[in-house]
């Protein structure tokens, strides 16, 4: 049984008992401890400047060449706030409310609490840090709302809300080189995890520029690493985007959770080619004035002006009437997938459902709907090479975002002590599906709110860790690192990464994606091994390993998509239930809806490994629900 | 949308690393999608080399939607390539005709050395961001966010300018490799808001020094950063820029 260390008292209590009881580092001592972060996105930007500031000594590391390209940055729609600034009725308590309803009942209540107790710290730093967010002429802050939400409580900047909030804190952890503690490490990849004697004391990385192995040591590490949705090959992550670190992570001893949670975003650019390299995510609040609609009669190949209103089905409209374009991310995907199964899909492929302002710019004028999604409409036209102006967008669920990560406590350290984890990268706020503009919210919670105080907590315990890069631990694990490299540059097999990536990827679409059955788990649970030894047998890693060699690179992060995929699998074959992003077939509704099922299942699934080909250890941590009443989602 | 395809021949800048000498190096690329975007025209090309166990080309890019400010190269002597506002990643293969010759080549700039390929190192700019492109706040100190209204018109010229992704594309299109756009973007951000006010003289100062320290060139009005930019910062900010730093200089405190 895994213990959360979830603190006593009320849930709106909680929090501020915790900060009260924990530990402090007086301020002349915390120069004396060293931290390492890694990644430079909301979570690991927030927190290494946030720790400089404190006094910490951080290393901050990036795989790209500056901490600013991390891949928050293509957050387009928004950060939620419990403000209340529209006066509509939000609160903290109806944030941490739809969360938890938003997450289907799979998150943890208490970080969901404290998660929304935080959102309006937020927003305060990032205005007093400059960020440009959107304003009324009175000069006060805009607000709009967002799927699985009946408030306005998202604040955005345009359609650039992750650019603006990450150049905040990266501005943040820029200051923090001069005046303050950070080492900026950039073009540095995580390749291991350092731990001696159960504690986490380092990492081995790669100098990507010259291929130099290193090692760094520290008092505790920080991964803000991110979500692993690269492992569909198409998504909406960046190209860099990988489970390297959180998996070899996991490889030393720290739980995965709940890997199989994965989200759809119901709003994406269609797939048009093989060339294709990645999926394009338009905003979900697209959704607020967009209508969805498919063709009443199935394959009808009219041009979508020429439909008459009576024989376009509005199916979102018609069955969430409460909700309608705003149900969460979950249900408006799945119902895109059904009506495209059916034979009512639009489009060359027929994989598309169309998205239509036209009724907004009737109602608002093109002026109003350009100054809110213009940048949207524009980038729609140079993929697709059509105007939203006149023609409904086409758009189709793709892999956006992963509810699933390493566990961690209420602290947000992993079960490997010194190991902490915080936003995409960890698990436990978002449980079965995240809410839109909840990611950003999370990052940033994690990173300037959280761990500045969790982990006084745990170095005031666990005082100084005491290892040097020449213990012979350190020199162990970069000399695995150095053979698992050697052995990538040596395989001179005859196929490229891309394409076992792309395999590996269809594989998982068809059968891991957005509905799952068993008979397909387990066909996945042969295919994914059986392409695993053909890639270290076939694969062709050109160039050397001691230059700046970027198919290397992504040859180390396919092999550990590999790796990971199985486990994802695994885990979605043993969740025998629906609940938000995972479907599985055999337990749906008489209306075809997700069937929960609390009885068997209301619990975090979090896996030990065990080795490469064997079965990993399940954990359970039981979810309980004191504030927020276990029913099913209704969104009608 | 029409799914055509056509067939260019690419020359493309391959140089080992900073020290190497570089040279061009050409490659007939068949049937591409016009659909394709810019840099799955390059995946296509890679992934052909790599068949014939050559290296493949090096170029930066990760998010592929005109965001992160990874990508960039000269196309045909344009930054970015021949759409305007756009990044390479979101320039499509449509924008090319069937035989083009399309010459490719890295950002080119004193302050932007090569790393191999395609790839440069733009270290440069994070410098100029570190001696002052912040506002002084520690987590925690914020007041809360209504405490300061902010006029409407300041907060879009703030967010204008805060659109800059920092890729550099200003550089590699003036003639001389000023910086001034990207560093003007910043400056002019926080100038327009009531947050950026206490340290606005100090700002101006040490990011222009910086900037002339990177050895990037000055600004004489060619106005081709303008033209590069993928999202459209306009010249201005550079006038406002100069405006601030004069005003600095004379009451400097």
């Amino acid at each position: 049984m895994l213990d959360a260390k979830i603190p006593d008292g009320p849930m709106a209590e909680k929090w501020t008992r915790h900060k009260f009881n924990m530990k402090l580092v007086n301020p002349a001592n915390k120069r004396k401890f060293n931290v390492i972060v890694v990644g430079t996105g909301l979570a690991g930007a927030s927190a290494a400047a946030s720790l400089s500031e404190m006094g910490y000594k951080v290393k901050s590391f990036c795989f790209q060449d500056s901490p600013r390209r991390a891949h928050s940055i293509a957050a387009q729609g928004g950060i939620n706030a419990a403000k209340n600034y529209p006066n509509d009725g939000d609160s903290v308590h109806r944030l941490f409310y739809d969360t938890v309803k938003g997450g289907d009942y799979r998150s943890r209540e208490a970080n969901v609490h404290r998660l929304a107790e935080v959102s309006v710290n937020i927003i305060d730093q990032c205005v007093a840090q400059g960020v440009p967010f959107a304003r009324e002429y009175g000069g006060y802050l805009d607000n709009r709302s967002f799927g699985g939400a009946q408030v306005s409580r998202t604040f955005y900047a345009r359609g650039q809300t992750g650019q603006q909030l990450l150049l905040g804190a990266y501005s943040a952890l820029m200051k923090e080189t001069v005046q303050g503690n950070v080492e900026l490490f950039t073009r540095r990849e995580m390749l291991d995890l350092i731990v001696v004697d159960g504690r986490t004391v380092g990492i081995v990385t790669r100098n990507l520029i010259n291929g130099q192995i290193e090692s760094h040591t520290a008092d505790a590490v920080i991964l803000a690493t991110g979500g692993y949705g690269n492992v569909f090959y198409l998504s909406t992550n960046a190209m860099g985007s990988n489970v390297t670190a959180a998996w070899r992570a996991h490889r030393r001893g720290a739980y995965f959770a709940n890997p199989c949670y994965t989200q759809i975003h119901p709003t994406c650019i269609p797939v048009h080619g093989d060339f294709q390299s990645k999926l394009t995510l338009m905003s979900e609040s697209l959704r607020n004035d967009g209508r969805i609609w498919v063709p009443r009669a199935a394959d009808d190949a009219r041009r979508p002006s020429e439909i008459p209103e009576e024989e376009r089905n509005y199916y979102l409209e018609e069955k969430y009437p409460s909700f309608g374009n705003l149900v969460p991310r979950d249900v408006a995907s799945r119902n895109a997938k059904e009506w495209c199964d059916k034979g009512f899909g639009v489009g060359s492929t027929g994989m598309a459902v169309y998205l239509d302002f036209r009724d907004a710019i009737n109602r608002d004028g093109e002026e109003t709907i350009r100054a809110k999604y213009g940048n949207l409409f524009d980038m729609y036209d140079r993929i697709v090479d059509d105007n939203p102006y006149q023609m409904p967008m086409m758009i189709y669920p793709a892999v956006h975002y992963t509810m699933g990560g390493l566990w961690v406590d209420y602290n947000l350290m992993s079960n490997l002590d010194g190991l902490h984890v915080l936003g995409e990268a960890n698990f436990s706020d978002h449980g079965a599906n995240r809410l839109g503009a909840s990611a950003l919210m999370q990052g940033l919670a994690d990173g300037y709110f959280v761990i500045p105080y969790t982990l006084g907590d745990y170095l005031a315990k666990a005082g100084p860790a005491g290892i040097g890069v020449d213990h012979p631990e350190v020199k162990a694990v970069e000399e695995q690192v150095t053979a698992r490299i050697d052995k990538l540059v040596n395989s001179k097999g005859k196929k490229t990464v891309d394409e076992f990536h792309r395999e590996l990827g269809l594989i998982m679409w068809n059968k891991c994606g957005m509905a799952r059955n068993e008979t397909g788990l387990k066909e996945a649970l042969k295919e994914i091994p059986e392409l695993r030894n053909e890639f270290h047998e076939n694969v062709n890693v050109t160039g050397s390993p001691g230059t700046f060699n970027q198919v290397l690179e992504r040859a180390g992060r396919v092999a550990d998509f590999l790796e990971f995929s199985e486990e994802m699998v695994r885990d979605a074959l043993h969740r025998g239930e629906s609940c938000g992003g995972h479907f599985r077939e055999e337990s749906q509704t008489d209306e075809g809806e997700a069937k929960r099922n609390d009885e068997d299942f209301c619990f975090v699934s979090a896996w030990e490994f065990k080795g490469v080909d064997k079965e990993p250890t399940l954990h359970k941590e039981p979810l309980t629900f004191d504030e927020v009443a276990l029913t099913q989602r209704s969104y009608k | 949308m029409a799914g055509n395809t056509i067939n260019v021949t690419l020359k493309v800048w391959r140089q080992a690393d900073e020290h190497a000498r570089g040279a061009f190096a050409s490659y007939s690329v068949k049937n591409i999608s016009t659909d394709a975007s810019f840099l799955e025209m390059l995946d296509v090309v890679n992934t052909g080399l790599e068949k014939e166990d050559k290296e493949p080309i090096v170029f930066d890019h990760d998010c592929r939607e005109g965001i992160c400010g990874m990508c960039g190269a000269v196309v045909n002597g344009v930054a970015h390539g021949p759409q305007s506002a756009t990044t390479l990643c979101q320039l499509h293969m449509r924008k090319f005709k069937d035989g083009d010759t399309i010459v490719l080549e890295p950002w080119r700039s004193a302050a932007f050395p090569v790393i191999k390929d395609l790839a440069v190192d733009r270290t440069s700019f994070d410098r100029i961001i570190q001696a002052g492109g912040f506002i002084s706040v520690k987590t925690g100190q914020a007041p809360d966010a209504h405490a300061m209204p902010v006029s409407k018109v300041n907060a879009d010229a703030a967010m204008d300018a805060a659109s800059c992704i920092g890729c550099g594309a200003c550089v590699a299109a003036c003639p001389n490799a000023s910086a001034s756009l990207f560093t003007a973007a910043k400056i002019i951000q926080f100038a327009e808001l009531p947050q950026g006010d206490p340290e606005r003289r100090r700002r101006v100062i040490a990011m222009v020094d910086q900037m002339d320290h990177e050895g990037f060139g000055s600004c004489s009005k060619h106005y081709e950063c303008e033209a590069a930019c993928p999202k459209e910062i306009k010249v201005e900010n550079i006038t406002k820029m100069n405006r601030e730093y004069m005003r600095a200089l004379v009451t400097r405190d």
